[in-house]
């Protein structure tokens, strides 16, 4: 007996852009303009951090091409503005605009790596947890149960200082990225494993599983092969919020002086670097990167509010 | 009651002991006391003699008995910043600290609570699809971008007038967007002292003064959340039967509202409230930085900066004792308050 079905017997099964065009998630995005408007302010980011090196007019990481003496210029609109430097200049003569291109991009990168290391600690520790519960179970849980009450962003304050005390003020910023990557998907795990195990509970009495069990198979391939696919719309909806919250994390590490250095700035550090001449009335080169990032932060948020209020069973099976 | 208690202790007992085992190893990895204490010159001989004395090569149990000993005691040794015991640091930095963060709760307990139960009651309303739009906006914006546009705003001011001046609408909109500035937005001011190291921001209209802004920043991040909270138990609340009975017999609506509704929506909001303590020392690091606000949270940051080891660990080891009492006390007044759940622990 063979357990696949013959395609003759049944009808052909929907491809994969059918499925996605009947959808559900399709229908509700064509309805909700705030969702879409969100949509394309995210791609605009995205494809501007992707391309920040033809799309910038200058390269910030080059010091040759920073002029000392162009320093502090105002952006296009206010009087004394170069038209070489249309969004300003920062305090050391970048290009403020080159700089948030570039920037964008370093927070995408860390905010995406950081989220990526998260879900795959907080899978795989949720499913372990949630599948064979007992000791592992309770050990698990009281970890992220310690972890949580502590918050996030402390955790990550702490694990920042001491992997740069450990590391040094210079190897922490040649390696910034994958360290900040590390420090940020560490403090965050409990968040999925806590939403995996939940799911995986609800998802473990049910008779696949059982069936699944009966015929023999392995552990490892019933909890990835089977649960795990029933456990994801969970952890779309909230991996979404989690790259707002780990682009903020970042940004707050970095703005500690923990995460990026200023001669590889993400948005976070070059708010930093502007905030020292605030008081001197260059206020554009902290608040322009600020206001890019909360827009960023702002479209990911309202997408993962859509995508909650979509996926959330509650709201629409019932 | 008791063994619900005698858990609770046990489980923060626990969870000092892990946080003191992580503040041992930090102490024991990256701190060298004895480069700290003698000069170059001393050669290696004598190093080792005066580590040996010291107790440094005791194996790792005896060191971190003798660590968990005097920490009982709070003796965390000296900071290489200030030459005093770390404790007296701390203690010192402390009070600035928590009257921030109590002026920053008062904000947010006054505020929330009303707008949380309007946008409940009158979902649809204009205002409360306003405080809405605000509130994810408030989430999105970090607390120190809050900080420096407040400062901006209040304390540098805006001189900028964009539209023409001769025109009425021209000049009330220049008006609208230009502000004053001269907001204090650098320290703590005078404040005034009332016993040993506590000096009080709250007895002066000048120390008020100061307290403002590091008190509306710090606040931003957390009155979103609260305000969404609320307004989501609220109108769960509001669907439940006993409410819709309390109103076919024909009590007020503001009494059902503001003492039927409103006692069992503060229910999960205290949880949530007291785990958000710990957020909230969190982010007074954030927020101090950028006002020089003499806190913990500032103090710890220079303690970073500067690798002064012992300042680290004795901080990290305060706020945990302090996340570990409010979580501790959070629970018991929540099984206090809440009839269902069960203390005892006695199967139902």
């Amino acid at each position: 007996m063979t357990t696949q079905t013959s395609p003759q017997q049944s009808a052909p099964l929907p491809s994969r852009w059918e499925r996605l065009r009947d959808s559900y998630l399709l229908y509700s995005f064509k309805r909700d303009p705030i969702a879409q408007l969100s949509l394309l302010v995210f791609i605009v980011f995205v494809a501007c951090a992707v391309l920040a090196p033809w799309l910038a007019p200058m390269n910030p990481y080059d010091l040759a091409q920073i002029d000392i003496m162009a320093s502090e210029l105002p952006p296009f609109w206010i009087d004394g503005s170069d038209p070489a430097y249309r969004m300003g200049t920062d305090a050391q003569g970048r290009d403020l605009l080159s700089t948030i291109l570039y920037g964008a991009r370093v927070s995408l990168i860390i905010g995406f790596g950081a989220v990526a290391l998260q879900a795959l600690l907080g899978v795989v520790f949720g499913l372990l947890a949630g599948y064979l519960g007992g000791r592992i179970d309770a050990f698990l849980m009281r970890l992220a149960d310690i972890q949580l009450s502590f918050s996030t962003l402390m955790v990550a304050i702490v694990v920042g200082a001491l992997v740069k005390a450990i590391f040094g003020g210079a190897t922490f910023s040649a390696y910034a990225v994958p360290l900040l990557v590390l420090i940020i998907g560490l403090a965050e795990w409990p968040q999925y494993a806590r939403t995996v195990r939940a799911s995986v509970l609800a998802e473990k009495g049910k008779e696949y599983v059982d069936a699944a069990r009966t015929m023999g198979l392995p552990s490892r391939r019933i909890m990835f092969r089977h649960i795990l696919p029933n456990t994801l719309s969970p952890i779309f909806v909230i991996s979404t919020v989690q790259v707002a919250n780990a682009i903020i994390s970042e940004a707050a590490l970095s703005f500690l002086g923990l995460g990026m250095p200023e001669t590889h700035p993400s948005l976070g550090s070059l708010i930093k670097s502007g905030f020292d001449y605030i008081q001197s009335g260059s206020w554009w080169i902290t608040l322009i990167p600020g206001a890019v990032l909360v827009v960023l932060v702002l479209v990911i948020n309202l997408l993962g509010d859509w995508l909650r209020d979509v996926l959330n069973p509650r709201l629409y099976k019932g | 009651m008791i063994a619900f208690l005698i858990k609770r202790l046990f489980h923060a007992l626990l969870v000092m002991f892990v946080i003191s085992i992580i503040a041992f190893s930090i102490q024991d990895n990256l701190g060298d006391p004895i480069q700290q204490m003698v000069g170059q010159s001393v050669p290696e001989s004598e190093r080792e003699a005066l580590r040996e004395e010291l107790g440094l090569n005791d194996p790792f149990l005896v060191q971190y008995l003798r660590f968990a000993k005097n920490a009982a005691q709070l003796d965390f040794g000296y900071s290489y910043i200030f030459n005093e015991p770390t404790t007296e640091v701390v203690l010192r930095h402390l009070p600035a600290t928590l009257e921030l963060v109590a002026a920053t709760t008062l904000l947010i307990v006054l505020l929330s609570v009303p707008i949380g139960v309007y946008s409940a009651i009158k979902p649809r309303a204009l205002l409360s699809r306003f405080f809405m739009g605000v509130s994810i906006v408030g989430i999105s914006i970090p607390v120190f971008l809050t900080a420096i546009v407040l400062i901006q705003l209040f304390a540098i001011g805006v001189t900028w007038t964009p539209f023409p001046a001769d025109t009425g609408w021209g000049s009330w909109l220049n008006d609208l967007i230009t502000t004053e500035g001269g907001m204090p937005a650098y320290g703590r001011g005078d404040p005034v002292h009332v016993f040993g190291t506590w000096y009080t921001n709250f007895a002066s209209t000048d120390g008020l003064v100061y307290l403002v802004l590091p008190a509306i920043s710090l606040a931003s991040i957390m009155l979103p959340l609260f305000i969404r909270l609320i307004r989501a138990e609220m109108l769960e609340v509001l669907q439940s039967e006993y409410v819709k009975f309390a109103r076919a017999k024909g009590i007020s609506l503001r009494r059902i509202y503001f003492l039927h509704a409103l006692k069992n929506t503060m229910l999960p909001v205290i949880t949530v409230g007291g785990v958000q303590i710990g957020t909230l020392v969190a982010y007074t690091i954030l927020t101090e930085t950028v006002f020089q606000w003499p806190g913990m949270g500032l103090m710890f940051l220079n303690a970073i900066n500067r690798s002064d080891i012992p300042l680290i660990v004795t901080y990290l080891m305060i706020v945990g004792l302090i996340f570990v009492i409010t979580n501790t006390l959070v629970d018991l007044i929540y099984g206090l308050v809440n009839p269902t759940v069960k203390l005892t622990g006695k199967p139902a």
